[in-house]
């Protein structure tokens, strides 16, 4: 029986708790089944009618049809989004702003994580401590001072203020999931390097950073995701400029022409989540990992 | 309109391209300059350390405390949209008359925008405290229903059964979508005649709901979705905690005869403390100050729906009050910071994450 094999692979705790009452009787399998299968439902119900939406022919967008797949299923919409709307600018502006903001906030952040694990430096602790205050700034709150800054420096609505704002405002939340990787790495390893004549940027460079690679992919993972999803700093920074919105922007401005675009917003949509998502499940163990290595030791 | 040209491929790398090239050669200069003051000039031992941390420290002033300190000097101002162009033409709030007491002054000139914050609607019509009390329903309601739902489905996934692996990546589904698309794609379901949630409430007998329009149904709605979108990141957080919890304990537990109720409830719940501490805190956080939910779900529509971020971010870019906004805002911060202090000392959860 798979039950057996199951537990014998990963006899955890909680299925030893578990051991003496779940008997394994049919009843009580079936039970955890149904609540399983239910929820799941629940999770995937409201993702699935997105994919309905975008399905359906432009004269049946209004339909009062629960069917997932509609019976006169076309893919015209997906045609229409990426022929005669601006997504494809859209994706592009956010690949581009996205991509070259992970990379510098994964290379600033990784050095900093670095000073933070492995010297006593005079503010260590007040800095780590501002790293945490940082979190609970409401974000709505820093868009004020950052966008009449914008104005005055003239980086409203260009590329670059996005990716300065962006490189930065990921920093903290990486620092302490770094900071926590490399306090794992045993201080052994450095000191023999050191030892052989290494100095420490050699040291940092050859040793911690490719013993750091799990942890380093999920900052750029975080990074990117952060940015690629941001929708509240790109329409303060970026406003009217049309030519350089974001897809976030866009699938809102699709999505205020309810009557018209609804299924071209589902369509976009689609598009937009697919890659995303499946990032994101591939490397969610990876996420948890990292993501509970920084915020609970051990 | 703008379409995805070779022109604009071209354009956009170039300035990206340079805008990262002027980080770079940014941060070069500004460890020349550190390592000749602190190596050079003061020979401290911190050089490495302190050019380890430059550029990120730099960023992190110009971007994070430079704007806070400017934003607390312009909430003692009269900035507005009316004031916006010429420097000159806000100040720091000036009283006309001879102030009569310290305590008029206090209230009137100084702290005007703090002490207008709780005496003036924030926005159009709502004050500070219902919209404050609204925020902490709105977290209340969240944060049970995200624990008490993670937790459950933490346990039942931790059950061995067949498709495990299958259950996860559906249920997690809320949370690996982006945001903004879940949010709008519920606004669209909350429609009064084509959104799933009527048509389904119609098929069950039951009357239509004006999702939109009633701010009762409206509130409801916003909550709907945001339990629906926290609820995967507490299941899988504690599902991490419920399976590094050693076999020992329960096994020593059993040997004393203790029932699965005492087990849960004093093995379980106390060693996942660890775990649920911090993801309470900044699931608190988080909830407080999320912004996508209300604000797309609402839209600028009703002034009854809005917690304190959105409305902050109403005072500030609809009404255009930036004094007022920065003295709100800072409110909020006082807020946040109150509550954590409260909570890091009540539990000592965090204890471990300073070191």
């Amino acid at each position: 029986m798979s039950v057996t094999t199951d537990s014998s692979n990963n006899d955890n705790a909680f299925q030893r708790f578990f051991r003496a009452k779940r008997g394994h009787s049919p009843f009580n399998r079936m039970l955890i089944h149904l609540a399983l299968i239910i929820s799941s439902i629940i999770a995937i119900y409201p993702v699935l009618r997105v994919l309905s939406v975008s399905l359906r022919p432009g004269d049946r967008l209004l339909s009062t049809s629960l069917a997932i797949i509609p019976s006169d299923a076309t893919l015209n919409n997906y045609f229409v989004v990426i022929t005669e709307k601006d997504f494809m600018l859209w994706l592009w502006n956010s690949l581009a702003i996205t991509v070259s903001t992970a990379i510098i906030g994964v290379i600033f952040s990784s050095t900093s994580a670095y000073a933070f694990s492995r010297w006593r430096f005079p503010g260590r602790n007040t800095g780590m401590l501002f790293l945490l205050a940082t979190q609970m700034i409401p974000a709505a709150m820093l868009m004020v001072p950052i966008y009449i800054l914008a104005v005055k420096l003239g980086l409203l609505g260009t590329y670059r203020g996005l990716v300065i704002a962006y490189s930065v405002s990921s920093i903290p939340f990486s620092v302490w999931i770094l900071k926590g990787y490399y306090d794992t790495i045993p201080r052994d390893l450095e000191e023999a390097a050191l030892i052989d004549g290494a100095n420490r940027i050699t040291a940092f460079y050859r040793i911690i950073l490719p013993l750091s690679t799990p942890a380093l992919s999920v900052v750029f993972l975080f990074n990117f995701m952060q940015a690629w999803n941001d929708y509240l700093l790109a329409r303060v920074l970026l406003a009217n400029a049309t030519e350089i919105w974001t897809w976030p922007l866009g699938l809102q401005a699709l999505q205020g022409q309810f009557q018209t675009a609804w299924g071209q917003f589902a369509a976009a949509s689609i598009m937009v989540m697919i890659p995303v998502v499946a990032l994101f499940l591939y490397s969610s163990k990876y996420l948890i990992s990292g993501l509970t290595a920084g915020g609970v030791k051990g | 309109m703008d379409s995805l040209t070779l022109d604009v491929v071209v354009r956009s790398i170039s300035e990206v391209g340079g805008t990262v090239a002027f980080i770079v050669v940014g941060s070069i200069i500004l460890e020349l300059i550190l390592f000749l003051i602190f190596k050079v000039i003061l020979k401290s031992p911190h050089t490495l350390p302190i050019m380890l941390l430059g550029p990120a420290a730099f960023g992190m002033t110009v971007l994070i405390v430079y704007p806070l300190l400017w934003e607390l000097n312009l909430s003692f101002t009269n900035m507005s949209l009316r004031r916006f162009g010429d420097k000159a033409q806000y100040t720091w709030i000036a009283c006309q008359a001879k102030p009569e007491n310290i305590n008029f002054w206090l209230t009137d000139c100084l702290f005007k925008n703090y002490v207008d914050v709780f005496r003036l609607p924030v926005l159009k019509q709502v004050y500070f405290f219902p919209v404050f009390l609204r925020t902490v329903l709105w977290t209340f309601i969240n944060m049970v229903f995200h624990l008490v739902g993670g937790t459950i489905l933490a346990i039942l996934l931790n059950q061995p059964i067949r498709g495990r692996g299958i259950y996860r990546t559906f249920l997690i589904l809320p949370w690996a979508i982006p945001q903004v698309i879940a949010v709008l794609a519920w606004r669209g379901e909350f429609h009064f005649e084509y959104g799933f949630v009527n048509l389904m409430l119609v098929r069950l007998g039951l009357e239509q709901i004006n999702w939109m329009t009633d701010p009762f149904w409206n509130f409801a709605a916003m909550c709907i979705v945001n339990i629906w979108l926290g609820i995967p990141f507490m299941m899988v957080i504690l599902l991490g905690g419920l399976q590094s919890i050693s076999s020992d304990y329960y096994e020593a537990a059993e040997i004393d005869g203790a029932s699965g109720l005492q087990q849960f409830t004093n093995i379980t719940i106390p060693l996942l403390r660890p775990v649920m501490t911090p993801a309470i805190v900044l699931g608190t956080i988080w909830t407080f100050n999320n912004f996508n939910v209300p604000f797309f779900i609402n839209q600028f529509e009703l002034e009854t729906s809005d917690i304190l971020v959105t409305a902050l971010f109403r005072a500030a870019f609809q009404y255009n009050r930036y004094g007022f906004s920065a003295a709100f805002a800072f409110i909020i911060f006082i807020i946040l910071l109150l509550y954590s202090i409260f909570y890091i000392w009540i539990s000592d959860g965090l204890k471990e994450v300073y070191e």
